[in-house]
């Protein structure tokens, strides 16, 4: 992605006399293939969304039939809702234990399976078959395992250990949501490593070892420095995409127990078709792409001071 | 090191096997402990219900058809868009191409409400349409549109000169010569919506009603008797039935897949 902002377009040949009538028609014919993507980006995303920031200044309980100007009354009602703030809490929390517990086992996983010894591609195949498995499937399967009389409980009652009722107990269900997932989503992550890590110039890797250097030493100082951008664009990928769980949280816990773990995007889908505020949920909708927008910013701002600049 | 990774391994692949013993349990035994892998007494009892607790066949074909069309939608919308954004010159380009990126930004749950509203309001509502239509032309477009690009940009221009000595205009170039060329993008662009869209959860929930029009991922969260108790082996058997034609297609075309998933980086 980030290649192909500063990718450039190849010059093509210079123009002879004939090829200006192909120039005239190339204008045409290339703003109507880019025609229905970019129509569809505009009146699918880009309108909606302006209709989102009109919607929240605005009271709509579409069942009574109601929609009337409120002015900001929706923004300072959300600065004062303490559930709107717990959410924010929650969301963080999820997308942050969720990068950070992803990416590092990720990366455990690329530096093991980078090395071509027999049966890496086996390991590989085992831990990337959940990224091809829908979420609900994934999830479903879980539900069942970390019931309070489920398999994990099972293994850890034969152990001696008395596990809790995962889902249900407030201080758990958030962290075995995010556990869940990670299972679910770092086979993908492994290999965009694990591409990242074979795409390390060896002949560099080598000097480093003629020069005396521990195979810890060229890890720490050679190959992990020159995968800084990847773990940047993955590390984004992985926060962004974590902002926005809804799947796992409306099949297993409901945002429950309490509200440990109602994330902003389940408070947005309960305050719109559950509760029928669509005024009030547009406002949540206008707070949840701002904070997706800052940590993404967050994120790109940092990158200077840990992403090895390759040129 | 072989043991470490075995060990690791079980998260990932014990709960799918788990899985496919478990939808020959009886019920009692699903929450047995000590927990078992394979069932003590097998039984056809969960299996049997699969197809009569709910029209799953029906679910299993809804699902198919939408996955296929959007698809091919997708592959067609996005080799169009990406061969221009990497061939051809027109006005704007870089604009429109930018443009694109910030639509990446912009979360489906946010949309979601105004989308809604018209798809109340055009009739649409408990009908297919706005699962095939959000995802061909929707954000959820664009990756596919970088992915042809990326390609495209690849593909050395002396093989469309060859065509253009021919005659062959701009659409002839693109029909006859570039998009026969582009297997391996046609291939991630696949395997990448349909998996998308077979595995679509979020905008099943909010567009439909009717259980015959469900799609997998709703039929699932939905076995219960008729006193609405859940039927847990039943479950497992279609969720089973739902993940296993998926994993026998990705172990056959490993590289395929993890090529085309990774290509993309972005959730599905």
């Amino acid at each position: 992605m980030i290649s192909a902002v500063t990718g450039r377009r190849r010059e093509g040949p210079a123009p002879s006399g004939s090829s200006r009538r192909l120039r005239r028609i190339d204008h045409a014919v290339g703003l109507a293939f880019v025609a229905p993507v970019i129509i569809g980006v505009l009146g699918l995303g880009l309108v909606p969304f302006g209709y989102v920031i009109w919607y929240a200044f605005h009271d709509w309980n579409p069942l009574v039939g109601t929609f009337t100007w409120v002015g900001s009354a929706n923004f300072s009602q959300l600065m004062g809702d303490s559930t709107v703030w717990a959410s924010l809490g929650v969301t963080l929390a999820f997308a942050l234990m969720l990068m950070v517990l992803n990416v590092t086992l990720a990366m455990v996983l690329a530096l093991l399976l980078v090395q071509k010894l027999p049966g890496t591609t086996t390991f590989r195949a085992f831990f990337f078959s959940p990224v091809v498995v829908s979420t609900v499937a994934w999830v479903l399967i879980w539900n069942f395992l970390v019931a309070s009389n489920g398999g994990i409980n099972g293994v850890l009652s034969m152990l001696g250990i008395m596990g809790p009722n995962w889902l249900r107990d407030p201080d758990w269900a958030l962290v075995t949501l995010v556990v869940i997932q990670v299972f679910k989503g770092v086979g993908m992550n492994m290999i965009l490593f694990i591409a990242a890590l074979q795409n390390v110039p060896a002949d560099v890797k080598e000097a480093a070892r003629i020069d005396g250097a521990s195979p810890r030493r060229v890890l720490t100082s050679i190959t992990l420095p020159l995968m800084t951008p990847t773990v940047l664009l993955v590390t984004m990928i992985t926060l962004i995409s974590a902002m926005d769980v809804f799947a796992p949280i409306q099949i297993l816990t409901q945002g429950g127990p309490g509200r440990s773990t109602t994330v902003i995007s389940y408070l947005l889908y309960r305050t719109a078709f559950v509760q029928q505020d669509f005024g009030y949920a547009s406002a949540i909708g206008v707070l949840l792409f701002c904070v997706v927008l800052v940590m993404a910013a967050l994120q790109w701002g940092t990158r200077k001071r840990w992403v090895h600049d390759e040129v | 090191m072989y043991a470490l990774l075995i060990v690791m391994s079980v998260p990932f692949v014990y709960p799918l096997l788990w899985m496919v013993f478990s939808a020959f349990k009886p019920a009692n035994e699903i929450f047995a402990i000590p927990p078992t892998l394979f069932p003590t007494t097998w039984t056809l009892e969960g299996v049997s219900r699969i197809f009569t607790a709910q029209p799953f066949a029906q679910q299993y074909l809804n699902s198919l058809y939408i996955a296929a069309l959007v698809t091919i939608g997708s592959v067609v919308v996005g080799a169009l868009a990406g061969y221009a954004f990497a061939r051809i010159r027109f006005p704007f380009a870089s604009w429109l191409f930018l443009f694109l990126m910030a639509g990446l930004f912009i979360p489906t749950e946010v949309t979601i409400i105004p989308i809604f509203r018209w798809v109340t309001s055009l009739g649409l509502m408990n009908t297919h349409v706005p699962l095939i239509i959000l995802p061909v032309l929707g954000p959820g477009s664009i990756v596919a549109v970088f992915i042809f690009r990326q390609f495209f940009l690849s593909l050395p221009e002396e093989l469309e000169e060859a065509g253009r000595l021919d005659g062959l205009g701009r659409l002839g170039l693109f029909m006859r010569i570039a998009f026969p060329l582009a297997g391996p993008a046609i291939a991630a662009v696949s395997i990448m919506k349909f998996l998308a869209s077979f595995n679509l959860y979020f905008e099943p929930l909010i567009f439909l009603r009717s259980e015959h029009l469900f799609t997998v991922s709703l039929g699932l969260t939905g076995y219960q008797d008729h006193y609405g108790e859940p039927l847990y082996n039943t479950q497992i058997g279609a969720t089973a039935l739902t993940v296993i034609p998926v994993l026998i297609v990705f172990l056959l075309a490993q590289r395929q897949f993890v090529e085309g998933l990774s290509r993309t980086g972005l959730k599905g």
